[in-house]
């Protein structure tokens, strides 16, 4: 039987020309007689972290040229911004930075705020900046665990997940959801913290010291990881400011800044913590920064559950927020007030031409929210300013001339997230 | 009464087809296609606490040509659908799909311009799992509805059926074309 | 780790947000200062001037874009380019003279002070110089912009879509582009189940 005899329709017609391949030609391409490669990784690739694409021109084993390509998860966060209202949109900001979504609903109700000119009671502040601190320990427990799993340590990876179910197992309790929490409101929170989040708060944090040293046991002399990490993927100081890098990348590169004690907010200013910078800018030191960093943040949250006032969770003077039932019911008042702000049409009553920029320091680095209203319930525009899209534009700069696992574990220790990157 | 009292207690009677399945719906390995916050759940579903590997799915090989069961996690968008697609056709029959959580089973929370509202639109799906993001819980739900699914199946017949190669054609136009070869 | 006592807590609390307040005063004071001397030097081209909320936003015309941004990074220390963007004022109340705004947020970090610099972007031409050579972080911020607003840049290094494939047509940030978009997202090859081959 020869070839010829099977005549099947081929298979290839369904398979579909790539459109996300696109054909113009591409920063590094190399020449004719070149004997350079080009190199796809990602945007499916078990190294990379979340539908990021690096296009590695490689030369042997060393990278030539490269250009990162992002977009893949792309959801048109800003154009929704315009179609929702504040209330709404918290629960679209949940999932942009999936790792800590805490962080990210504390910032836009920070951001709303700031624009009504309203004030939150200082409990809704407190438990805001506890659940903040939470969600970066659980962000930076994480990213150390990936850096390990990278360089092919898959046990701190998977002690970290146990944390972060100790983390959501809080999550859940106050406010219901373990990934996708939309615990704030404009002008407090949805709810206040039930019974038992303040015990498994500190029985968790007791319990953090001792996994983080093990963690820190696994890596830290650990002389494969070193040898990985010592040196690789260095970014300058200079290099990280004209890139606009903030957050533990740039502290690690030695810029001394964080917004949670230059610009305070949400009573940072009371509590005490240090603010641990590293100046050497490589991939070591990124493990370090955000090690040290989750030891402050548990400092943090003993001071918050130590000092929690007591009050109210709403800026109930304020006519942003809902009143409770017992009133609706009962009060003339907050029938109206509850009516005038869920019905079509009318919601909460913004500025005219309100514009503001108000940044948060999440896990990642500055994450800043531009909202300009027009005097309606929905906001006219919604900018996020994703601190992961200023590291992935520096990737070329740290990674060329070096080897492809420098790439590997350049990448993991940014904490690039998609899901921010794209929006 | 039966076969496996007159056997004794060191044999089993079942059939082939049954033991096959049984064997592969314990041991699929599945390829996770995780975008985003899916992904987190997926990715703790497989750690200590919900652990993945009861249940025989444990292999996470991210190349699709070792793997049966696709796990789309996350939400799906423009640029995203092509690669999609070309990850499901590199996957060697027979293979499943789980579609998990809202906004790759029906665009979720996001109706815009460039989410895809529904990845079963584009590639056959199995089992949808509802949830934003879904509980591991859930996950594991699905990966049980997938088993009792591989466990009822005629490998054969599926692989057959789905990459259209009929072997009775097959040996029918062999045999005509002898014919002619004979003829000429 | 400091424990405070709890008696005293509540006292040394309000003694650092009295410091905090009286700091973020001092910050607001800095960045009104740093704000006058820009329009100052910017003379009578200054456009506009706002302060909503005691954030400084400057106005500059569309051909002194390039020069303030640089005046303000070499001259007045704003070394950092926190972010790049735009709006369209189609829909929006007051008076508008062109259709886009680019807007760019700038800090600087000795002396933690931010300010926006805006300028009025008209619809049928819409270029803007590139900030690329002031600050290399611009780069994807631009190509973003570009991608979502079709501002073009000139000078740009690598000026193609971002977020989008690239074939792609529209662009989606403008307010009269509609929020499901117009089809793409229905457009691709459905893979079946099954498939038959034909025999000869």
């Amino acid at each position: 039987m020869s070839s010829q005899d099977l005549k099947a329709t081929s298979l290839a017609d369904s398979i579909v020309p790539s459109r996300a391949f696109g054909e113009g030609a591409m920063s590094v391409e190399p020449g004719l007689g070149e004997k350079d490669m080009i190199i796809n990784f990602g945007p499916q690739h078990p190294a990379m972290h979340g539908t990021l694409r690096l296009i590695l021109r490689l030369n042997g084993e060393k990278v030539s040229g490269s250009e990162p390509d992002m977009g893949f998860l792309h959801t048109g966060f800003e154009k929704l911004g315009e179609y929702r209202t504040y209330n709404q949109y918290i629960v679209v900001t949940d999932r942009m930075n999936y790792f800590s979504a805490m962080a990210n609903n504390t910032g836009f109700a920070c951001a709303v705020e700031e624009m009504l000119g309203i004030e939150i009671p200082p409990r809704a502040a407190a438990i805001r900046v506890l659940m903040c601190e939470l969600s970066r320990i659980s962000d930076h427990i994480l990213g150390i665990g990936l850096q390990g799993m990278d360089m092919g340590a898959f046990t701190p990876m998977l002690w970290s997940f146990i944390e972060r179910e100790k983390i959501y197992d809080v999550f859940e309790l106050t406010s219901g959801g373990r990934l996708t929490t939309s615990y704030t409101r404009v002008g407090g929170l949805a709810f206040d913290l039930p019974d038992g989040v303040e015990y498994r708060v500190r029985t968790f944090l007791d319990r953090l010291d001792d996994t983080v040293r093990d963690m820190e046991g696994m890596l830290a002399r650990n002389r494969i990881f070193m040898d990985r990490t010592v040196g690789v993927g260095v970014l300058t100081r200079e290099d990280a400011v004209a890139y606009g890098l903030s957050g533990p990348l740039a502290r690690a590169s030695g810029i001394d800044r964080d917004l949670r004690r230059d610009r305070p907010y949400l009573g940072y200013e009371q509590y005490d913590f240090e603010i641990p910078v590293f100046t050497d800018g490589c991939v070591y030191s990124r493990y370090q920064q955000r090690l040290a960093e989750i030891r402050e943040s548990a400092k943090i949250c003993r001071q918050v559950l130590d000092s929690m006032p007591s009050g109210e969770v709403n800026a109930l003077g304020a006519k942003a927020t809902l009143p409770s039932k017992d009133d609706v019911y009962t009060k003339m008042e907050s029938l109206i007030q509850h009516f005038m702000l869920t019905m079509p049409g009318h919601g909460i009553k913004t500025p005219e031409s309100g514009e503001i920029y108000h940044a948060t320091e999440s896990p990642n680095g500055e994450l800043g929210w531009y909202l300009i209203s027009d005097g309606t319930a929905v906001p006219y525009r919604v900018r996020v300013r994703p601190p992961s899209l200023f590291a992935f534009q520096a990737i070329p700069n740290m990674i060329q001339d070096k080897l492809v696992s420098d790439v590997v574990a350049t990448m993991s220790s940014l904490n690039v997230i998609a899901g921010e990157l794209d929006r | 009464m039966g076969l496996e009292d007159w056997l004794g207690n060191d044999f089993i009677s079942t059939r082939i087809k049954d033991l096959l399945a049984w064997g592969r719906k314990n041991s699929l390995w599945p390829m996770p296609f995780g975008t985003a916050c899916c992904a987190i759940e997926l990715m703790a579903t497989m750690s200590s606490r919900y652990d993945m590997a009861r249940f025989g799915a444990e292999v996470v090989r991210f190349s699709p040509r070792q793997s049966d069961l696709l796990i789309v996690g996350g939400r799906v968008t423009l640029k995203m659908m092509p690669v999609l697609q070309r990850i499901w056709e590199q996957m060697p029959e027979p293979k499943w799909a789980i579609s998990m959580g809202a906004c790759a089973s029906c665009g979720g929370v996001f109706d815009t311009y460039t989410m895809i509202q529904g990845v079963d639109q584009f590639i056959p799906i199995d089992v949808y799992i509802p949830g934003c993001p879904p509980r591991p819980e859930n996950l594991i739900d699905a990966v049980r509805l997938i088993q009792d699914k591989v466990g009822k199946t005629e490998i054969q017949k599926l692989i057959d059926e789905r990459t259209g190669i009929d072997n009775l054609a097959r040996l029918e136009s062999m045999d005509r074309r002898r014919a002619e070869e004979v003829k000429s | 780790m400091t424990s405070l006592p709890l008696a005293d807590m509540g006292k040394i609390f309000a003694e650092r947000r009295e410091r905090a307040a009286e700091s973020a005063a001092r910050r607001v004071e800095r960045e009104r200062r740093l704000a006058d001397a820009i329009a100052a030097w910017l003379g009578k081209d200054l456009v506009k001037r706002e302060a909503f909320r005691d954030q400084q936003v400057i106005f500059v015309p569309l051909e002194r874009l390039h020069e303030t941004l640089a005046h303000c990074k070499n001259a007045l220390g704003f070394d950092q380019l926190t972010d790049v963007t735009a709006y369209d004022t189609m829909k929006l109340e007051g008076d508008h003279p062109e259709r886009f705004v680019m807007v760019y947020i700038l800090t600087n970090l000795g002396q933690e002070a931010r300010l926006r610099v805006k300028a009025y972007v008209p619809e049928d031409d819409p270029t803007v110089p590139t900030a690329h050579g002031l600050w290399v972080g611009a780069d994807f911020p631009e190509r973003e912009v570009y991608d979502m607003f079709g501002i073009e840049f000139p000078g740009h290094p690598n000026l193609k879509r971002l977020l989008l494939p690239e074939g792609y047509v529209g662009f989606p940030l403008r307010k009269d582009y509609p929020l499901r978009g117009r089809g793409e997202r229905d457009n691709f090859p459905v893979v079946p189940r099954t498939r038959k081959a034909t025999y000869e």
